[in-house]
């Protein structure tokens, strides 16, 4: 396989709770690929994601990007948000040109870049609405677009289609991959849905409850160039994966 | 600017609202020709006076002093509250000291601080101008502390994630993120403002509009004194009434955040 994008080493996080939300984890995300982190309500799989995200502090280990440790967020990591995270009193044209007006990017600059990625997430026409106008998907794509906006290799998403109807939310997949591919992106993808995770993942981290910890990794190769997505959802690598996951989780409900 | 604008609910209808007050004019009117209460003389006959009044020199003179009071010390209390409210939202220290005065300020009758005021710093305009001050600054805090405070932490964490330094932190997110119940306060700061320059002109008695009462209730020329009245609780009105304007251009994403 390529080489890592990220390294998760030895990470351990405690809250001031005392909560312990993740032990001795220990994941290598390649570079250009998506990995999905999977695992039932409090498994620290969000926690895992702020961590690589530089937003919270492991109590133990490090994480590596690029070789580099983190110690906080950088301009070759941007993240989706759970809740979308977007200005209420700006524009889609702003919320998406949010980073690079953050990095001092001068306006006319910013916001032809901005329009462009409004257009590739299919919002052309709404840059000047406000989020209070848009449904909850074409929020999420306005958060898509501002995280796309600043280029940064590694996209973080924190269970962005949470928040989304069904419908919704299978669009967003299938426009998600068409999106990210041939960008060379590297993506982790936090789901808690495992159709999501086999449908959209390289590779899928499966994490235990409480403490969190690295159950398992699923390749499930699935073949996606030039099928529909329905033809992928019925390919037998995915129908495998995604019975092969549940059996690992099932243990865990209840 | 901040999106179009809310749909209007007929308690704001300005028709509704008229007519309210037309019906209160026409009761004063009444009670004033039945004489029932000497003091209190018919509507048009205070409307009368009250034009003599508006534009007479002593009118302008007092008018100037008082708009120029509580201009200096709303200033002061918008330049003070509004930091004090964000240092006390953001740091547990300073949330801890300050906020048990700031709740005992913003609910005590601070009205009766102002004789001790005149005595540290004079019977005149600095009295005037720390009253309004006093009137109003703590209710500024507390609206921009609860704002600051209830601002979504991933909010905070988006900005930190797409590179924002302490100031884009604070006047990107914070400030307009809490700028509704920044408003609110402020809404309350103006009248209570007013507030506080009547009660410290009247108290210090030789300024302003303080002293147009005084001179009118002592001469007994209640005709001029309601319409000082009527005067004063309009620019009352009319203050809160802009800050409330500025309110609710804001008030659809108060909702949303």
């Amino acid at each position: 396989m390529t080489d890592a994008a990220v390294e998760v080493r030895g990470v351990g996080k405690r809250y001031a709770t005392d909560v312990e939300a993740l032990r001795d984890v220990a994941v290598t995300f390649p570079r250009g690929r998506l990995t999905t982190l999977l695992g039932p309500s409090g498994c620290g799989k969000t926690t895992l994601l702020k961590i690589v995200a530089g937003l919270i502090q492991p109590t133990v280990g490090e994480v590596r990007v690029g070789g580099r440790r983190v110690e906080g967020p950088g301009p070759e990591r941007a993240v989706v948000f759970q809740d979308f995270a977007l200005l209420p009193w700006a524009t889609v044209l702003r919320n998406v040109a949010f980073g690079l007006e953050l990095r001092g990017v001068p306006r006319e600059a910013r916001e032809e870049t901005a329009r462009t990625w409004i257009a590739e997430v299919g919002l052309a026409g709404f840059e000047q609405s406000y989020p209070h106008q848009l449904s909850g998907g074409m929020r999420q794509r306005v958060g898509l677009a501002r995280a796309l906006v600043v280029d940064a290799e590694i996209i973080l998403m924190d269970e962005p289609f949470s928040a989304v109807d069904e419908q919704t939310r299978r669009k967003f997949q299938e426009d998600l991959l068409v999106l990210l591919r041939d960008r060379g992106k590297t993506v982790i993808f936090v789901t808690h849905s495992i159709e999501e995770a086999v449908y959209l993942s390289d590779q899928i981290v499966l994490l235990t409850p409480r403490p969190g910890t690295v159950h398992r990794v699923v390749q499930p190769g699935i073949e996606r160039a030039r099928r529909s997505p329905d033809e992928i959802r019925r390919d037998k690598g995915y129908l495998d994966a995604v019975d092969e996951i549940w059996q690992v989780l099932k243990l865990y409900v209840g | 600017m901040w999106g179009e604008a809310p749909e209007t609910d007929p308690g704001r209808s300005p028709l509704l609202t008229a007519a309210a007050l037309a019906v209160w004019c026409l009761v004063w009117e009444a009670v004033g020709r039945a004489g029932v209460v000497s003091i209190v003389p018919p509507l048009s006959r205070v409307v009368a006076s009250g034009a003599a009044v508006v534009t007479s020199a002593k009118f302008a003179g007092a008018a100037w002093i008082s708009l120029r009071a509580f201009a200096l010390g709303m200033a002061l209390a918008i330049a003070v509250g509004i930091p004090v409210g964000i240092l006390m939202a953001r740091s547990e220290t300073v949330g801890r000291i300050l906020r048990v005065w700031v709740n005992v300020f913003v609910s005590a009758p601070v009205s009766a601080l102002v004789p001790l005021l005149m005595a540290v710093v004079g019977i005149g305009q600095t009295t005037v101008v720390v009253t309004v001050f006093l009137f109003s600054v703590f209710v500024i805090v507390l609206d921009t502390e609860v704002g600051v405070r209830q601002v979504g932490r991933s909010l905070v964490e988006m900005a930190s994630c797409f590179g924002a330094g302490r100031g884009d932190l604070y006047r990107k997110i914070l400030l307009p993120a809490a700028l509704p119940e920044i408003l609110a306060g402020l809404r309350l700061g103006v009248i209570r403002g007013v507030k506080g320059v009547v009660i410290g002109q009247l108290l210090i008695a030789i300024l302003g509009v303080g002293e147009l009462f005084e001179t009118y209730s002592q001469n007994f020329l209640f005709e001029e004194f309601w319409a000082l009245v009527v005067v004063v609780f309009a620019f009352a009105y009319a203050v809160s009434e802009a800050v409330a304007h500025l309110e609710r251009r804001v008030e659809h994403y108060a909702r949303t955040r």
